[in-house]
């Protein structure tokens, strides 16, 4: 393909009064806005660019080229869990009797669909060792404002208005302290340890001091460095003397997916992100879904609609019941989503479910092992379905993670993810997840490790990567201070 | 390698102060800075604002992430440095030179509780 040529912005590529389309002379355009008031018209044209519809095709085509996905190669980015996204969820996703519904239509022309619903929210309850799941939410952050939202409506009930604090990690996701604030709540800080869990100790001060305040402790386990933490049945029981609720972060639930549960841990209320965990699409064909899951006795806060089953009529019916926390976004949230997660749980079935966080955890250990020669590796001991690194070993070439990072793009690779967690400064973050054979993962080693021999023998070199990309290195000091969203200079007025 | 300034005192995240009277500029060490990398916006408090030891005053936000801006003293902020608001990138150049905000100090025993140069070169270490 000719990039020199259809790699231009489409807005120069505009040549004035070139079209896709053209409408017949006679054709009557005042219909178009007559309807539109006066004040809500255009005073002057949009200056949108005029390309003939071959060189649209083009451009875009040669724009999709650049981009790079799951089905394109290895994409170890940390914290977001990049599974393969199955064909066979693609496929039923796509059934016509699934994607023609409506959300308005009668129960009872859409049994099969609400069934469906019923099932996957009593097969995440299942794995999840929770009570109760809506899948409302659309995305994870939404699961945890609406995780959020059931936790505070609880204390409300009880007439306990001076729950107003949430207890977060120091190496929290940013979504956890937003999603508190969203809620109206006031974030308090726990303080971690040296090996990243969580300092119990500050935990118990926090507790003496303001324990009769804590609505909550919103905590991810595996955490942020990919640690399983170990003293997470004293925390939970920590913060329920207290009278707290515990929330769970789904985001690395992944490696915990068949070995232990959520709710076993003593968890109270927790989202899941089925664009992570349950192999449905991250962009491109998302979009997301966060469904929420709550213990015995909380039930009737969730969300509504609600998808229940009547035993006596053997029929599946929509409830919406007084007193819960009312509608939370459009109808039951993104369905094809929720399919494409069922399809994963089915075809996967009871006994290879177990093997998920095992063979996620596998990975990320070999992985780990094999670079810790040439990597700093900072936190001793086995990790879960992730490994983070500070860096290289060798810190006196002055190369960043950041050019490692930029590098791995020259081989074909997508970034780890870089700089998060906070905890260290050159962190470098490697997630596999269990779908790569041992062959893509030795590949991606023997690459790291090249990384780490040029970084020594041509430093230069990899401090100016990507050399093989459409676009060399940016400049991301000048994007981030003097950002250019628009871009209609070179049209023609 | 970060350099050190003497003569200044410095706290356990990484802001040092340097003390005039009954005054203090507070700013971040060179060692934050090149920890942080360059450095594209400063959030920072206005001329009255309270600020207290150990308590956030602003933020520091960098192309790798953004950071809190933790006051090692407590007191009212009489300056802030406005040349950060157009060229935050004077904190990578010379981040000694280029103070944050001057304080006047409620409590100068507080500067007990930081650290000379010598303590905190170890904890970069």
């Amino acid at each position: 393909m000719n990039r020199t040529l259809y790699g231009n912005l489409i807005f120069e590529l505009s040549k004035k009064g070139r079209k896709g389309y053209s409408l017949p002379h006679d054709y009557d355009r005042t219909h178009t806005t007559a309807e539109l008031p006066q004040a809500l018209r255009r005073k002057e044209a949009a200056r949108l660019p005029e390309c003939d519809e071959l060189t649209v095709v083009r451009h875009y085509t040669n724009l999709s080229h650049n981009n790079f996905g799951v089905n394109d190669g290895f994409y170890p980015l940390g914290s977001c869990t990049m599974k393969y996204n199955p064909v066979i969820n693609e496929e039923i996703a796509a059934m016509k009797a699934f994607a023609g519904l409506h959300p308005l239509q009668p129960a009872d022309t859409c049994q099969g669909a609400l069934e469906v619903y019923f099932n996957l929210q009593q097969s995440l309850a299942e794995l999840a060792g929770l009570s109760e799941f809506t899948l409302n939410p659309c995305a994870g952050a939404h699961g945890e404002l609406t995780g959020l939202m059931v936790i505070r409506a609880y204390h409300e009930s009880r007439r306990d208005d001076a729950r107003t604090k949430v207890l977060i990690p120091d190496s929290a996701h940013g979504t956890n302290p937003a999603s508190a604030a969203v809620c109206g709540l006031e974030v308090v800080e726990v303080h971690s340890l040296a090996d990243g869990t969580v300092d119990v100790d500050h935990l118990r001060e926090l507790l003496a001091d303001c324990g009769s305040q804590v609505a909550a402790m919103m905590m991810t386990n595996p955490n942020t460095l990919g640690i399983f933490e170990p003293r997470v049945l004293e925390i939970t029981e920590l913060v329920h003397a207290a009278g707290g609720l515990m929330y769970y972060d789904g985001a690395n639930l992944n490696a915990l997916l068949g070995e232990c549960r959520p709710g076993d841990m003593g968890f109270d209320v927790m989202h899941i992100n089925l664009h992570k965990t349950f192999s449905t699409p991250h962009g491109g064909g998302g979009p997301g879904s966060g469904p929420v899951g709550v213990r015995q006795g909380l039930e009737s806060f969730l969300p509504t609609p609600r998808v229940v089953f009547h035993e006596e009529e053997k029929q599946f019916a929509v409830d919406a019941p007084e007193g819960a926390l009312g509608s939370i976004g459009c109808f039951f949230g993104n369905f094809g989503v929720m399919l494409k997660a069922y399809a994963y749980i089915l075809t996967l079935g009871r006994e290879n479910v177990k093997n998920v966080g095992p063979l996620a955890t596998l990975n990320a250990n070999y992985i780990k092992e094999r670079l810790r020669d040439d990597f700093l590796l900072p936190i001793q001991g086995l990790c879960k379905h992730e490994v983070v690194f500070d860096g290289l070993a060798d810190k006196s070439t002055g190369v960043t993670t950041m050019d490692v990072a930029k590098r791995l793009l020259d081989y074909g690779y997508h970034a780890p993810t870089i700089y998060f967690p906070l905890l260290f400064h050159e962190s470098l973050m490697i997630e596999p997840t269990e779908n790569e054979s041992k062959e893509t993962i030795d590949a991606f080693i023997d690459v790291m490790h090249q990384i780490a021999a040029e970084a020594k023998s041509d430093p230069e070199m990899v401090k100016s990567a990507p050399h093989n990309t459409p676009i060399g290195r940016v400049d991301d000091v000048l994007a981030a201070k003097h950002p250019i969203t628009t871009y209609w200079k070179s049209i023609e007025e | 390698m970060a350099k050190f300034e003497e003569g200044l005192l410095y706290s356990e995240s990484h802001e040092y102060i340097r003390v005039e009277g009954e005054f203090g500029f507070i700013g971040i060490s060179d060692y934050a800075q090149h920890a942080l990398g360059n450095v594209v916006y400063v959030d920072m408090p206005e001329v009255d604002d309270e600020v207290t030891a150990g308590e956030e005053f602003g933020a520091v936000e960098s192309v790798k992430a953004a950071s809190d801006l933790i006051s090692p003293v407590s007191g009212t902020v009489v300056e802030v440095n406005e040349a950060l608001e157009d060229e935050p990138e004077l904190l990578n150049k010379d981040a000694f030179a280029n103070w944050i905000i001057k304080v006047q100090l409620s409590d100068p025993a507080e500067l007990d509780e930081l650290m000379d140069v010598e303590a905190y070169k170890k904890v970069c270490e």
